[in-house]
């Protein structure tokens, strides 16, 4: 059950596995990057790196700044200090729009559903480069109708993917907060990301859902997406995470491949709890398969 | 009581050229509030700023008038540009304060003294229509459909102000089923995740500030243009809450809506005049008086929008189906 096609260390970073270490090939540099609100310091990451085509997890207790880290990383919140660059190129003071065009696409905690519009508008207003979408152009129906099928194209096979094909022309609205989670996935992918940051994908997903949720993420990284998310579901970040990343207060505390990051002493004290590997009895699926080890003690 | 001689006055009322001036600014006001979502109280200030751009460049500046009609467009651009730039960045309810203070400036603005060589000054100014008037091919003479005659000149009006808001509602058909049309109602819905997807939404926002401000001003010059003035004192906030009242009788976010809207609006204010009018006159009203009534017309007209947007959010011809998620 645990990640059977793991990478070993040494491909992910240079040396040892430690808050900041380089890596071998990334994507996305932070250096430097703070914010504070008032008094309060809610990110000052002094270096990181994510590793490209690999599923990387931010984890760490409420009020890290994961999420803060995530809206300055794509432009939706400007730090005081600091820079980072996403495949070499400087996004420090960028718009979110650009972030987004240059293949870098976030989804959000709070799920962003477009209410009134149908799924596969949604899905639609995903795209990039539809001539459609500029004021003179959108007026002539000739010049936007072929890259429009393109689209729709691309929208019909990824919602078959996410199983939400059957609810093609509802309105967002209406679809649960399970489904919606889906949708916000299945629309960021609409541009293709190099990049796709997701904000607690699991928050509000039943355990139904869960499974096809974590095999949706396997998916992006076979066909070469590099996956960044934050969560607090351990049972995911163990499961399909290539590397972990842990923030506390602000800072990241801690880095490498979840099976060590999940024994490191700090971690487990700053976050996880010294129960965290215990059975509850309440969690979701493979909760089997560890009552079964239980069972042999 | 004249009923038949009531309801014709009213069905007149219906293409009147008032009425196109509504529609044309409630189908502005469409673009902004039903399909992007930005929150304009100063629809009238639009309406105004375009027909006192065409009324000054012919008065003034001796253009033409297809000129005085571009220079009317421009200024609206401008107008929407200077109202967006520092406001579209902001959460919607700025957008709404600055428009409804603007928009209160400028009429008062037009009515100072100090300027009254060029905008008039309270008594407006009335020497423009000459062009236009002159450029009526109907031959002189009454024209009879039916229930309704019309001189050559009002026929020519209703031609010229009917033209523009066909033309106009099918530009608008194209824009909203069209990707951009999309992207707007994208921003409606939530600008930011919009953004995440890599839509530039304050320019998005800009430009629909400026065709909905395009539509007003066009409604605003054939307001002029039919009665041959433009005052300062018609553009007041009651200016454009009719047109919001408009709006939301018909659907926000529809075409037909703010048309159909529009011309039931006007015709109901006509119609409640001569009834009641008709009702004091028989002294079957004995508590009310003639003066009154345009007041209790007001009333009623208001109380019977607030059971409309109560009972029916989404407006006479608005999709039902999206009024079942209030969120």
């Amino acid at each position: 059950m645990s990640n059977s096609k793991s990478v070993s260390i040494d491909k992910i970073c240079i040396g040892e596995a430690a808050p900041g270490c380089r890596k071998v090939d990334p994507i996305l540099i932070a250096d430097g990057v703070r914010r504070q609100f008032g008094g309060l310091t809610a990110v000052d990451v002094e270096h990181v790196e994510i590793p490209r085509g690999l599923i990387t997890a931010l984890i760490g207790p409420n009020g890290a700044g994961k999420t803060t880290f995530f809206n300055l990383l794509t432009g939706f919140d400007k730090p005081n200090q600091g820079n980072w660059s996403f495949e070499g190129q400087k996004l420090a003071g960028m718009s979110p729009y650009k972030v987004a065009r240059l293949g870098m696409i976030r989804t959000f905690q709070l799920t962003k559903a477009l209410s009134l519009l149908t799924v596969i508008e949604n899905m639609r207003l995903g795209a990039q480069k539809q001539p459609g979408e500029s004021f003179l152009t959108s007026l002539i129906r000739p010049l936007w109708i072929r890259r429009e099928k393109e689209i729709t194209e691309v929208a019909d096979s990824l919602l078959k993917r996410f199983k939400l094909d059957a609810k093609r022309e509802d309105y967002a609205a209406s679809l649960s907060g399970g489904q919606r989670k889906l949708l916000e996935m299945a629309r960021a992918l609409m541009s293709e990301p190099k990049l796709i940051m997701l904000d607690e994908p699991m928050a509000g997903v039943n355990p139904a859902l869960t499974q096809s949720l974590l095999d949706h993420i396997k998916d992006l990284k076979s066909n070469g997406t590099t996956v960044l998310f934050v969560e607090h579901d351990m049972h995911m970040v163990r499961h399909i995470s290539d590397w972990v990343i842990v923030m506390a207060e602000g800072k990241v505390v801690a880095e490498g491949p979840p099976s060590k990051v999940m024994k490191d002493q700090a971690v487990i004290d700053a976050y996880l709890g010294a129960h965290h590997d215990t059975d509850l009895g309440t969690m979701s699926k493979p909760v089997t398969t560890r009552s079964k080890k239980g069972d042999t003690k | 009581m004249d009923i038949l001689n009531i309801i014709t006055l009213a069905l007149g009322e219906m293409l009147s050229p008032t009425t196109i001036t509504f529609v044309l600014c409630a189908l502005g006001l469409a673009v902004h509030f039903g399909f992007t979502g930005l929150l304009n109280f100063g629809q009238a200030a639009f309406a105004a700023v375009g027909a006192y751009g065409m009324v000054i460049s012919i008065d003034t500046l001796k253009l033409p008038l297809f000129l005085a009609v571009l220079m009317g467009l421009l200024c609206s651009i401008i107008f929407a540009l200077i109202l967006g730039i520092p406001t579209l960045r902001l959460r919607a309810d700025y957008l709404a304060i600055v428009t409804i203070a603007t928009a209160e400036v400028f009429r008062y603005f037009m009515t100072t003294i100090g300027f009254s060589k060029v905008t008039g000054g309270s008594n407006g100014l009335s020497q423009f229509g000459g062009e236009f008037w002159a450029l009526n091919p109907i031959p002189e003479g009454n024209y009879n459909f039916g229930f309704v005659t019309y001189r050559a000149d009002q026929l020519y009006v209703l031609m010229v102000g009917w033209g523009a808001v066909i033309i106009g509602a099918l530009i608008l058909r194209l824009l909203m089923r069209s990707p951009w049309g999309r992207v707007l109602k994208g921003i409606r819905e939530d600008e930011d995740a919009v953004r995440s997807l890599g839509k530039n939404v304050f320019f998005y926002k800009l430009q629909a500030l400026m065709i909905g401000g395009v539509f007003a001003s066009i409604g605003g010059m054939i307001f002029v243009l039919n009665l041959s003035n433009v005052q300062p004192q018609v553009w007041t906030t009651n200016f454009t809450f009719t047109i919001w009242s408009i709006l939301l009788l018909g659907g926000a976010a529809t075409i037909l809506g703010p048309i159909a809207g529009g011309m039931i609006f006007i015709a109901l204010i006509s119609l409640t005049q001569g009834l009641m009018s008709g009702l004091v006159e028989l002294g079957l009203l004995p508590f009310l008086t003639q003066p009154d009534i345009a007041q209790i017309r007001l009333l009623l007209i208001g109380l019977s929008l607030m059971l409309l947007v109560i009972f029916r959010p989404q407006g006479l011809f608005g999709n039902k189906r999206e009024t079942q998620f209030n969120v």
